[in-house]
């Protein structure tokens, strides 16, 4: 998946957080202001101060000179800061990958999740839309590199997104000072003329390096997406993991089982705390000759039941081969799920539900997941297609079972061809030959015409009979096509108690 | 008065002896849900299916086999009625999950283990009979030997759970440490006023041996999510149809 990146630029993050806290101030020109080199320089000017040509940068006294009634207030950075993290953890309801950039912006790592809003478009506008609300001028957009989406939030006018892969051609016509560059390689670079990225971006990198140094190469590489950049975020995602370093090289299955257990007990206290359970797990045991041997498990539900978890490993651990020693353990839960209440929906009516999970995990462990079906009505009538397997044990039918067609309690996999002799067309068969074997019919109920759903699948309609043999054997045959057509066909389909 | 004291003294003698046998009143005494078998009760010990136990079905052929899943799942219907699941084992599995609706039950409820050889599904079945939040555990398999069987006896024991041992096509009815063991086939099904056409599942079941209760052979049918005894009579006489000829 192409990753994708959202970048948030605040301009006026300074003086919308003054006005947050006094809205009074909202139409009048303020500016923050701090000590620089013994006067006072402007640090953030409010829009309405932007507006009368009061920019950022400007020494105090001339600002007061154009405009005698300008408000100033002290510029304090390390408040700034705690509030750009914080808001930075705001947007991880946006995306879980949120990081602070710089003093005046945050940048998402969005792959996967513009979808969830219905597309980037209403994603961006979304988050455009939160923000506004909540008080900040924002610009941001949406690029494959993070350079990209900085360069065309600070310094572009065209739309706020970037299409996948079409990140060179946004940068060309964006300014050099976009690319994140230092102001001394900015000022050489207009002085040399180059007003636009597209006209050095094609140039050897050699030239490049000779004239600006090596940061315009990492920082153009970083924009077009041939040099990694590392986000930093707000809230690191800490993979559930435990490792336990050996002294001495362990090869004895009780070892083994130690370091598991001590493992497992500091996973679960953790996984406890967030209230999380795990689905699957993986145990690996470094061995001193470098080889790696493993052994995973799978849960039905979501566990954080130590005793359970180690009777699962427990089938596994013969398998390991421990050679001359294992030095490193590490336990993995690659897939953990909230351990929430909704667990005991189907199971909870009687009888302790979890005992049933943790036999059905035992029994996965054993003989494999494959070999567990549970099944829920499907909303078909061919016989095939009318129930539908389902993965999970607290998933309910959506519509009830269908009492009124008596089906058969056996049904073979796959209807098997028969020979029967019918007295006339239409008329319910009066004997019928199996692999050999004749069987003589003396009760018969039928037709039931079961059609192809069209659309599903082309082909024959079903007329089923409900047969008895002399024997009280009862079957279910069905003739494949009309008489009309020409041949049929029939089939026995299964039995009835 | 004598008479009466010594009946007294045999049956609490016999009482005692069920109970060092594993079958304590108990067990079998509390809520014992009424399975419609009431014809049959003579056999029992106690006068009611033992639970907590498990039972053997043979059945010879798959028209057998069809009969006794069909009786199962007629046991099944009234035991799953508190709502607890059930855990179908099987090897070569045909049975349909959809047809299990005729007999009250919600499919839904029982989680089914396909498993590809004997030997698993013992493991699973003595696994599953472990586990006291099921309420009964059904297993179809071919052989099995005494002391497998032992081992499932030893596991409901503690969890009280029931079991179903199906065995399709043993090569040798060999003895097995069962509480019962029966054989369920299909006889001509019963339609009322002799119409045409299938009618109501009817199953001869034999009872061919049972633990302190008395083995014998009755009819059964299945109407209404119920069973019905039928009389040896009726159930003995193939109905033929009247032939009905339309124009």
């Amino acid at each position: 998946m192409p990753r994708r990146y959202l970048a948030i630029w605040l301009p006026y993050l300074a003086t919308d957080r003054l006005i947050k806290i006094d809205p009074d101030l909202k139409d009048k020109p303020f500016v923050l202001a701090a000590t620089e080199k013994g006067r006072m320089v402007i640090k953030a000017s409010s829009p309405k101060a932007m507006q009368e040509g009061i920019a950022v940068g400007k020494v105090l006294a001339d600002a007061r000179a154009i405009m005698p009634a300008l408000q100033e207030f002290d510029y304090e950075p390390e408040v700034l800061s705690s509030v750009l993290e914080a808001l930075a953890e705001w947007c991880m309801r946006f995306s879980p990958i949120a990081a602070v950039d710089g003093t005046d912006g945050i940048i998402l790592d969005v792959s996967g999740c513009p979808h969830l809003w219905g597309g980037e478009e209403p994603y961006l506008q979304a988050i455009t839309a939160r923000m506004a609300q909540g008080g900040y001028h924002i610009k941001a957009a949406i690029a494959d590199t993070i350079g990209t989406a900085w360069a065309v939030a600070r310094y572009s006018a065209e739309p706020a997104i970037v299409e996948i892969g079409k990140h060179s051609e946004a940068l060309t016509v964006l300014p050099p000072e976009a690319l994140r560059l230092e102001s001394a390689v900015v000022q050489r670079m207009q002085k040399l003329g180059f007003r636009t990225i597209g006209q050095f971006m094609n140039m050897p990198k050699s030239t490049l390096r000779r004239r600006f140094g090596d940061s315009l190469i990492q920082r153009l590489g970083q924009a077009l997406g041939s040099h990694p950049e590392i986000l930093k975020p707000v809230c690191p995602i800490e993979p559930y993991l435990e490792r336990l370093v050996c002294l001495e090289p362990i090869c004895t299955a009780t070892g083994i089982e130690i370091a598991l257990r001590h493992l497992l007990e500091q996973l679960c206290k953790r996984l406890e705390q967030e209230g999380k359970g795990i689905r699957t797990a993986v145990f690996k045991g470094y061995r001193i000759d470098g080889n790696v041997q493993q052994i995973s498990i799978g849960t039905s539900r979501a566990s954080g039941s130590e005793r359970h978890l180690f009777r699962l490993f427990e089938l596994k651990i013969a398998t390991i081969e421990p050679a001359l020693g294992i030095e490193l353990f590490v336990l993995e839960a690659p897939l953990v799920e909230e351990l929430g209440d909704l667990q005991d929906k189907l199971w909870d009516t009687k009888g302790d539900q979890s005992k049933v999970a943790e036999l059905l995990d035992n029994i996965a462990g054993k003989v494999g997941m494959q070999a567990i079906h549970r099944y829920l009505p499907a909303e078909q009538h061919w016989p095939e297609r009318s129930i539908i397997e389902t993965g999970s044990l607290d998933q309910m039918p959506a519509t009830p079972w269908p009492q009124d067609k008596w089906r058969p309690l056996h049904l073979l996999e796959k209807p098997e061809p028969i020979d029967v002799m019918v007295p006339l067309p239409d008329y319910p068969p009066i004997l019928f030959t199996h692999k050999g074997k004749v069987f003589n019919l003396t009760k018969a109920d039928g037709p039931e015409r079961i059609e192809q759903e069209w659309w599903a699948a082309d082909g024959q309609p079903r007329d089923y009979y409900r047969v008895e043999d002399a024997k009280g054997a009862r079957y279910w045959l069905f003739r494949a096509g009309h008489y009309a057509d020409g041949d049929v066909q029939w089939f026995l389909h299964g039995f009835f108690a | 008065m004598l008479g009466l004291d010594k009946k007294d003294i045999v049956r609490e003698l016999r009482e005692q002896l069920l109970a060092i046998q594993g079958f304590k009143r108990s067990v079998i005494g509390q809520d014992v849900p009424d399975f419609g078998l009431n014809a049959m009760a003579p056999a029992f010990p106690f006068g009611v299916l033992p639970l907590g136990a498990v039972h053997e079905f043979i059945s010879p052929t798959s028209a057998c086999a069809t009969a006794a899943n069909g009786f199962v799942a007629g046991l099944l219907s009234t035991l799953m009625t508190n709502d607890m699941s059930c855990l179908w084992v099987s090897t070569k599995r045909s049975l349909f999950p959809a047809g299990l609706t005729y007999f009250g039950i919600q499919p839904h409820r029982i989680v089914f283990i396909d498993v590809r050889t004997d030997r698993e599904a013992l493991w699973v079945m003595e696994q599953a009979l472990k586990c006291n939040a099921l309420v009964a555990v059904v297993a179809e398999l071919g052989e099995l030997s005494f002391a497998q069987s032992q081992r499932l006896q030893l596991a409901v024991e503690d969890s009280k759970v029931t079991g179903f041992l199906h065995r399709k096509r043993p090569r040798r009815e060999n003895t097995l440490a069962c509480v019962s063991r029966w054989k369920i086939r299909p006889i001509a099904s019963h339609t009322a006023g002799n119409m045409p056409g299938v009618g109501i599942p009817v199953w001869e079941v034999r009872l061919e041996k049972i633990r302190n209760g008395k083995p014998g052979t009755w009819y059964f049918g299945w109407k209404d999510g119920a069973f019905i005894s039928i009389k040896p009579q009726d159930a003995t006489v193939i109905k033929v149809p009247k032939i009905e000829r339309y124009a």
